[in-house]
């Protein structure tokens, strides 16, 4: 039994402890919000924050994380910084296929936390482990200008 | 919403014969006192299980799309034109996929076929949703001016609310659902006139975008039933190579395992989760038998097309006497072009859920071919198509890559659930090395070219010769595409080339000993024929001593949209205006434009070459002209992201094979462009009142073009092969 707090809900996971925290999400707890992509961090798509922090959950065996405060999409609206993000994505229309914005608005919610005015440079720092396929980028780019406008 | 439970049985439905149309008007008041405590309603003589429209007492409006949504914003398309005619409010609408049916849902493009490709969906369905829209504004005018005892010219529709203009009285859609479903469907509607269009060529929001920024929105991935298990497979390292033997006892013994299945793919494994399921797969040891492998690489595939280009192939285009042409040119230009295999690598990785029970099959799919895959899986499982039925969902890209003409992962998973004899619901979850690995590739071509000038410097000759796998033979679209040997796929955007050039011949070399699948990918032939033609165009007008964009415009004639976009982008990009570089860098414009499924794009491309060879491109203009703008923003988008697409596969993309392996398996060794590579995208739109055609594919073709043209006035170097090689361009 693996215990770990999800969305703020405590959780007791019964799985093996090499299980990736993204499959304890979407097949034990059916969070499936949360994406999928590649299963070696390098797409993003499943990105998630670890004590605020994000992580991918592909490569983060869920044993890694017993006891820690786990945050996914469905819950990022509790967040002022995830809802204004959401709200600019939105106005925006970033996505296309959606797959992989999960991880895009999970990624650009912990840059605006601790940044409020990013440049063009921090964006792409902070968003360079996020592929999307469609290549909705001028856009990704733009919601996270126009979240910081929001939150200043 | 209570009408949603019952939606399905008391749905009422009006078929209006000959052009197809249906729509219907969902009664939950009624039906429910119909019903009584059944809940049960008789269907009526024109009962139809499927519509475009149905308005609820709730003033919901809800537009079935018979397309599929996988980015390319069919759903909001469809609706925002259907929405139109109908003079809904836009917030009540919402989307729903259609069932699978060829007869209702067909492609009107594509006989009787269901299926989305060939950026169709706007172009095959607009005066259909227009037609459903009007017509259900017209039974909703009826209805009213019956109620209020009034002519239904003094009626007007705006925003989902149904008027007088003599007296204050009004009524939603909502109110008028019931007593419009009472009233006979018009034979025949008058659509708008354009200029009264409301939510065409505005600004109408995605209807996709709060559940896609949520986490609600589902795909197949998504997809849990109960009971349900999850299948990884063991794939054979090369196409063509079957499985042996197979000892499945280390991973029968891993936790969560259920089944160890034998299947024409490979072997399965069977789990309750997908992280044991995989575990199991890993554990696996099988032999594969290689006698029938494909065992070639892909230097040898290319030396062999090489060999073949040395010969004339199948004509695919012959103007005036190109021989003659070339025997009399002062000066001959010429340039080979390589391109290699392309995986979609859609960031969903295909996947697919199959549940077989005693009436019939049930799939859940990104499902973009739907009277193909249903054909194949009712044949598999002995059914009728009919019994198998289809749930769109939405789908994480696609590219071309769902509309597999072999229906191969579709049919991976019906077989696995075969080989259980249905026990349980089955997801098959391809990991993104099963996807990559997987085949079905943008084909690999190689292209060689020559131009003929005159004594004068004129342009008199044009040669181009095509050695390419077919995408189409064997399929079911093959009668449709392929004609005398010519698939017609392989050479679209070379045969078509626009020029006035007096003396061409195309031709074709079709290799049928490669074994490695091919498929459409996103922009199809236009992919591979855009590039070799625009970038060999710019080397012949150097050699000429010709601006780029004043050569196209010369032999632009009777293509005007051609020229149109052609000259708004070089307008838009400041055309001629020297850039700035900074020290050690070299800086360049480049320009391309193509016509394909009908739409025409020009785009200027802004790149910097580094002293290292590194390229950065800056800015790309484009130009657009895809007929009327249903949704400008949507095009915009679809734009945008078509330049980090072809970006992608000029920068990085390549699958290669050694000795019939594949040697990429995820995005490290397959890497689509990151956020810091994507360019500032400008995009432009032609005003036109001409029928809308198709957007989701035409951004791309000519972006590689315009940036190696880019790169070339930057270097003076012209690049023959995709991806680019930088090394090509140290200073």
């Amino acid at each position: 039994m693996i215990k770990l707090t999800i969305n703020g809900k405590a959780h007791q996971l019964d799985v093996a402890p090499d299980t990736p925290l993204l499959w304890a999400l979407r097949d034990t707890l059916q969070l499936t919000g949360t994406k999928y992509g590649c299963g070696q961090a390098l797409c993003g798509a499943c990105t998630v924050h670890v004590d605020g922090t994000p992580v991918r959950a592909c490569s983060t065996p869920v044993s890694a994380v017993a006891g820690r405060k786990v945050t996914t999409i469905e819950a990022i609206d509790s967040q002022r910084v995830g809802k204004v993000v959401q709200e600019a994505w939105r106005k925006l229309d970033v996505v296309q296929c959606g797959y992989c914005q999960s991880g895009q608005i999970m990624s650009a919610v912990a840059l605006l936390s601790h940044n409020r005015k990013p440049t063009d440079a921090d964006i792409d720092n902070a968003m360079s482990g996020n592929l999307c396929r469609c290549a909705t980028y001028v856009r990704v780019r733009a919601a996270i200008h126009e979240a910081a406008k929001a939150l200043a | 919403m209570s009408d949603i439970t019952i939606e399905n049985l008391s749905r009422r439905r009006f078929l209006q014969g000959g052009a197809g149309l249906t729509l219907g008007f969902c009664l939950p008041v009624m039906a429910a006192a119909a019903a009584g405590k059944s809940g049960v309603v008789a269907p009526t003589a024109s009962f139809e299980p499927n519509a475009f429209l149905r308005i609820g007492s709730d003033n919901s409006v809800t537009v079935f799309s018979k397309h599929l949504e996988m980015g390319q914003g069919t759903y909001t398309g469809l609706a925002t034109i259907l929405a139109d005619e109908l003079d809904a409010h836009w917030n009540h609408v919402r989307v729903e996929g259609a069932a699978a049916d060829a007869k209702r849902f067909n492609n009107t493009f594509w006989g009787p076929a269901q299926g989305t490709g060939g950026s169709t969906a706007m172009a095959n369905s607009w005066v259909q949703m227009r037609q459903a829209g009007a017509t259900g504004r017209a039974m909703l005018v009826s209805a009213a001016a019956k109620r209020w005892q009034v002519s239904a010219a003094e009626i007007v529709v705006r925003e989902g609310i149904v008027s007088h203009t003599g007296s204050a009285r009004k009524a939603s859609f909502g109110e008028l659902a019931l007593d419009a479903a009472q009233e006979a469907v018009p034979t025949a509607v008058k659509l708008k006139d354009p200029k009264d269009f409301r939510l065409i060529g505005k600004q109408a929001r995605r209807k996709d975008s709060a559940a896609k920024t949520n986490g609600t929105a589902q795909f197949t991935q998504d997809v849990f039933l109960p009971g349900m298990l999850v299948a990884v497979v063991a794939h054979p390292p090369q196409f063509g190579a079957t499985v042996k033997s197979f000892d499945a006892t280390r991973a029968k013994a891993i936790k969560g395992v259920v089944d160890v299945v034998q299947i024409p793919q490979g072997v399965a494994v069977l789990a309750t989760d997908t992280w044991s399921a995989k575990k199991g797969r890993d554990a696996l040891a099988v032999s594969w038998d290689d006698s029938k492998a494909f065992k070639l690489g892909t230097d040898e595939i290319f030396a062999r097309y090489k060999e073949m280009a040395k010969k004339p192939g199948l004509i695919a285009r012959q103007t005036g006497d190109s021989a003659k042409a070339f025997a009399g040119a002062a000066k001959v230009v010429s340039a080979s072009f390589d391109f290699p295999y392309l995986a979609h690598a859609a960031m969903e990785p295909m996947n697919c859920v199959v549940s077989l029970h005693a009436d019939g099959c049930e799939v859940w799919n990104g499902e973009q071919f739907q009277t193909v895959d249903q054909g194949r899986v009712a044949a598999l499982f002995g059914l009728k198509p009919e019994q198998v039925k289809l749930n769109m969902l939405y789908a994480g890209g696609s590219f071309g890559r769902r509309a597999c003409t072999q229906s191969d992962y579709v049919l991976e998973a019906a077989h696995i659930v075969k080989a259980i004899n249905g026990k349980a619901p089955v997801k098959l979850v391809w990991l993104r090395e099963d996807d990559m690995r997987a085949g079905f590739y943008r084909p690999l071509f190689h292209h060689a070219l020559e131009a003929a000038l005159d004594g004068a410097g004129k342009l008199v000759g044009w040669r181009h010769r095509l050695v390419g796998q077919s995408i189409v033979t064997g399929s079911p679209f093959e009668a449709m595409l392929v004609k005398d040997g010519i698939d017609h796929v392989s050479v679209e955007g070379a045969a078509n080339l626009p020029y006035v050039i007096p003396n061409m011949l195309v031709d074709l070399h079709t290799p049928t000993d490669i074994g490695v699948p091919v498929l459409w990918w996103r922009s199809v032939g236009s992919s591979h024929t855009a590039y070799s033609t625009e970038v060999f165009l710019d080397q012949v007008a150097l050699a000429m001593g010709k601006d780029p964009v004043a050569l196209r415009l010369e032999m632009l004639g009777g293509h005007p949209r051609h020229a149109g976009v052609l000259r708004l982008a070089a307008e838009k990009a400041n055309w001629g205006k020297p850039l700035k570089a900074a020290a050690g860098e070299r800086r360049g414009r480049g320009v391309a434009v193509h016509e394909s499924f009908n739409s025409f794009v020009a785009q200027v491309a802004e790149v910097t070459v580094k002293k290292d060879g590194s390229i950065k491109v800056d800015r790309v203009v484009c130009a657009v002209d895809c007929g009327t703008a249903i949704n400008p923003d949507n095009i915009r988008s679809q734009v945008e992201g078509a330049v980090g697409f072809a970006l992608s596969a000029a920068l990085h993309g390549e699958i290669t094979l050694k000795e019939g392996r594949v040697e990429q398996g995820n995005f490290d060794t397959y890497a689509p462009i990151r956020i810091a590579e994507m360019p500032v995208v400008e995009v432009h739109i032609v005003p036109s009142t001409l029928a809308p055609t198709g957007i989701g594919e035409p951004g791309v073709p000519p972006l590689a073009p315009a940036v190696a043209n880019a790169i070339a006035a930057a270097t003076g170097k012209f690049l023959h092969r995709m991806p680019f090689n930088t090394s090509e361009l140290v200073a």
